[in-house]
This record gives C-alpha cells, structure tokens and sequence, in this order.
C-alpha cells in the first residue's frame, strides 16, 4: 500500500481533472487514510481458500440477442451537448 | 555486436456484429455522425449496459482458432481516462480475467514453422472518432460501443517479417470465422507493436517503444524495420532506449516519439459494478466448437496431402475461404486437381481482382467450371477458348458448352482442315521453310505459330504440333 500523503491525493484529483487548494488537500489525505485503514481491517482476515467476490450476487448471466434497435434521433442525441458543429458534438481541440 | 529484437503485438478487431456490445444500436460503417448512438453508448447517467451474445459467442470461436484456454467465467473492467471519444470517461474492457488466454498461432517464415504465443484475448468496446478542424475536434459517436477483440500476442517474434505473417495469419483466422472483416483501411483490424531490443545471447528484455495504431502490412513492416534500427543505432551511440509511445510517419519512414502529448497512464482499472461476470458453461463451448469452421493451418495442411498440390498453389487458392471451398467442390467434380487449381490461380483469381469481387458475386458454379475444364480435357476447346469464355459464364451462370458456338470458339481438331492450313503456311513462308530445312530448327516454332494464327486460335495445339512435324520430316526427307 502506498503511503497516504498530499502528493498521492493531488496526483489521484488530477486523474479525475479536480483541483484542490492546501486545506481541502489536507482534508482529503485524512479521509483516505481513514477510509483505507478501515478497509486494511480485513487484511487481519485469513482469505487463503476464498476465492474473490467480483459481484454480490451469483446469477446466470443475462445476455441479449444481437439485435438493431432504433437509436436516438439526432437532435435528441446532440440536445445537452454545450457546443455542435453540424451534426457533430464540438469540443475543444484534443492534439495540435 | 549483434542484436535480436523482441517484438510483441496487440490486434484490436472490430466484430461483425449487427449491434453494438452493451446497446441495440447498429454497428454500420459510414452512416451520418451521430445517429447511432443510445443513452447507454452516449454514457448517459443511469443507464445499464447488456452484454451482446454473438460478441461472447465470437470471441470463443476465436479463442478455440488459436488454442486458447477458454475462461467460462470472466470479467469486464473500466479503464478509466478522460478522452472526448469516450464519453462515459471508462472504456469498458477486461483485465485481470480476460475470457481466452494462453493460445498459440503457427507461422511459417522462410520455409520454417514457429508457434506464436497469444498471451490472451479479450472483449472490449471501441471509441468514437474524432475529426481535428481549426481551433476544434469534432466528436462522432457512432463507433463508440462497437465491439472488439483485443488479441496480444507474447513477444515472441524477433523480426518484422515474422510480425507481418503473424498478422497475416491471424488476419485470415478472423476471415475464415467470419468475425472481422479485416478492413485495415477502415480500421476494423488495427495494430500496435511493442518492439525492443537486446544483444544476441542477452536474456532479459530490453526497453520497450509501442508503435501505435499502423494501418497496412508495408507500413507495419517498415516501421518495425526503422524502429529496430532506431534502438540499434541510439545503442552503438551510447543512448538509452526510453519507453514510449511512437508514431509512424509513412510518407517519411520513421517512426516519431508522441512523448510530452500525452499524460502518464494510470488507468486504475477496477471490475465494472453494472456487468456481471460472463459466465456460460461447457455446452455453450461444445455447441460453438462443433460449428467452427476449419481454421487456415489445417486447410493448408489437408490440402497439400489430400490433393497432392504444391505449397505455393495452396497458399494462394486457400487465401479466400469461398475460393478454398469452390475449389474443393470443383475437385469432386473434375479429378485434376492441379488442373483446377492452375485454373483458379491464373484465370479466375485474374477476373475477380480486376473486378474487386469474390467469387460468390459472381455466377460460376463448382459444377460450371467442372464443365468448362472437361471441355477443354476433351480438346473441345483450348485454352484461348476456355479463357474467352469463363468470364461468359461468371457473369451469366451459363453451360459453358453454350459459348462455344456464340464465340466461335470450336476447336478445329479436324486433320484434312489443319493439314491445309499447315501447306497453305509453308507456300507463304517459301524462305522460312527453305532455311528450316537446312537446319535452323527454330523455326519450327515460327510455322506452328503462323498456322495457329490461320486458324484464329482454334486449331488443336497439340494436333497441330503433330502434324506440322509430320509434314516437315515428309519435306526434309525428300
């Protein structure tokens, strides 16, 4: 396990595109280390034989058939989109 | 100093599915932007992805094709970043539990065989594309949610030549299921390349550079070939190799460094909460098995023993699983199978290349060229004539015999009517015959050609041989 610290918590908020300032950073590391100490409560658990829970609830899978159905109209598709250029969504440039 | 590379490949091949992987919209290529997309492949909140059957289905079929251990029981994940293609910000995948893993593919470069590892394959979705104009990307979101199979190979391919036939080879696996189209313009079969190297007789592997999204088998062979020689250089130099992602440049051959335009990557991969895992048991596998057509190794492998051919003319004719078949059907009809598979390889592979169709676009049977071969087997034509009238048949899925009048074509094998045509030759060409006779040999070609000329391609080639020898010995010795 990494160590918690401020460093960690900027990197992580940055991943998710979130900016801090000094006093939420600091609150933020104390949390996590709450939070994961908390957790780490279950490492003093012997797991040896159990194999991982992925989902809580072991049903057969439901799968579709691979069939067309009609998609959104256009209009409808585009109607929250903050800017458009003809049909497409519009976004500020991605490469140079 | 000698160095080896290492080289390892990632595939990513778009499935040909009717739906997208987790919505009922369609997959189809070339539609207006933006109008197959959902709530659930816009990554709107609170919709809930389902898994499309045939996707699950096609990657068991593939994962069989190159003997992967099939995983009744695995898992999607997100892959998260933040991309304007991608609009839930996760790219659903799998990670820690793909469903096929630990396969191997034969390749053959140079004359010898080598297994390729394929470490695993698993089922995600693609994005969507973007276009770059001015001071903007334009985002379309049709592709968002199309499935794909990403197939990584172990590094166990050293040269670009053995990357392009393991390419090659699994490029034709996904044809002859019938899971991909292959299109590499159209990007439905993409590739990226890990290459490094190391000094020969060095066993642990050297720093890796990942070419990135390379769209034709010449362009994936020089960019290996350069990057190789890249690292090879910056070695002997004294550099370091860094890792990192590169682009090929093809109009200049190189391969350019992408580093500093794109962030470090942590994708924090954790099991996607809205997906169950993917579990089907032994009679799901057993039913697909049962279906799975013969993969192209073996077809190769059956062919050369069965009908006895040459390797290069089973390489050829099986390329295309519609013509190794068509040509399958002729053989049980007309037994030469070398005839048949000259035939396909010279005349029919010819007609549809120029016109850039497959056979079953065209109207020509099994029986139909079974036909047309046996009517050249019997000298009712010759091989002019057969050739005129196979596009005939192609495209009218006419009796072959029915041309031969419509065309003129009939093979004149009628000894009375060659023998003159052959006197009439000798008459004309007084000079030619005179010095033939005094021994220039040569010659002899230059009358059989003047007669079939007469004959406009009719006369029976090789009665004509026998007759215009019989006439010119009759000649010399008088």
């Amino acid at each position: 396990m990494p160590e918690i610290n401020k460093d960690l918590v900027k990197y992580v908020a940055g991943l998710a595109r979130l900016a801090f300032d000094e006093t939420e950073l600091e609150d933020f590391t104390n949390k996590f280390k709450n939070i994961l100490n908390y957790v780490e409560k279950l490492g003093e658990l012997n797991v040896e034989d159990v194999s991982p829970t992925y989902h809580p609830m072991p049903v057969n899978y439901a799968m579709r058939e691979d069939i067309v159905k009609k998609s959104l109209d256009v209009e409808r598709a585009l109607l929250n989109a903050p800017d458009r250029k003809d049909d497409f969504f519009r976004v500020p440039k991605v490469v140079d | 100093m000698s160095y080896e590379a290492v080289i390892g490949l990632e595939v990513h091949a778009q499935l040909l599915t009717d739906s997208k992987i987790f919505c009922n919209c369609s997959t189809k290529f070339g539609s207006n932007p933006n109008s197959q997309v959902c709530p659930i492949c816009l990554g709107m909140p609170g919709v809930l992805p389902k898994l499309n059957k045939r996707v699950v289905e096609f990657a068991v079929m593939l994962g069989l094709a190159t003997n992967c251990r099939i995983n009744k029981s695995s898992l999607f994940a997100r892959k998260n970043y933040f991309y304007p293609d991608l609009p839930k910000g996760y790219q659903i995948s799998q990670y820690e539990l793909p469903i096929c893993e630990n396969g191997y593919i034969i390749i053959k470069v140079k004359g010898e065989e080598k297994r390729i590892g394929i470490t695993r394959i698993h089922m995600e979705e693609d994005a969507g594309k973007l276009i770059h104009e001015g001071g903007a990307s334009l985002v379309d979101l049709n592709r968002t949610g199309t499935p794909l199979l990403e197939i990584v190979s172990e590094p166990d391919l050293r040269t670009a030549e053995e990357a392009v036939a393991y390419l090659k080879e699994l490029r034709q696996i996904l044809l002859y299921l019938g899971i991909c189209d292959g299109n590499m313009e159209e990007g439905s079969f993409r590739c990226d390349a890990n290459v490094s190297v190391r000094k020969a007789g060095e066993t642990r592997f050297g720093t890796k550079a990942e070419l990135k999204n390379i769209n034709s088998f010449r362009f994936i062979q020089r960019a290996i070939e350069y990057e190789i020689e890249r690292q090879i250089d910056l070695i002997e130099s004294g550099g370091r190799v860094v890792q990192e992602t590169r682009l090929f440049d093809s109009s200049k051959g190189i391969t350019i460094s992408m580093r500093g335009k794109e962030e470090a990557h942590d994708y924090r991969y954790f099991p996607d909460p809205d997906l169950m895992p993917v579990s089907f048991d032994e009679g799901f596998v057993e039913e697909i098995k049962a279906k799975l057509p013969e993969i192209p190794y073996d077809k190769r492998r059956r062919f050369i023993n069965e009908y006895n051919l040459p390797e290069y003319d089973v390489e050829i004719i099986t390329t295309d699983r519609d013509i190794a078949d068509f040509f399958e059907e002729t053989a049980r009809l007309f037994n030469n199978p070398k005839t048949i598979s000259n035939f396909i390889m010279t005349e029919i592979l010819k007609e549809l290349n120029e016109k850039k169709i497959g056979i079953r676009d065209t109207k020509i049977t099994a029986s139909l060229l079974a036909k047309l071969l046996t009517l050249l087997n019997e000298n009712k034509i010759n091989t002019n004539g057969a050739r005129a009238i196979l596009p005939k048949v192609m495209e009218s899925g006419r009796d072959p015999e029915s041309f031969i009048e419509e065309l003129g074509l009939a093979q004149i094998s009628n000894e009375d009517e060659i023998l003159k045509m052959i006197d009439e030759v000798l008459k004309e060409n007084q000079k030619e015959l005179q010095e033939y006779l005094s021994g220039k040999d040569k010659l002899f070609a230059f009358f059989v050609g003047q007669v079939m000329k007469k004959s406009r391609g009719k006369a029976n080639p090789k009665l004509l041989n026998e007759l215009i020898k019989k006439r010119l010995d009759e000649l010399a010795s008088k």
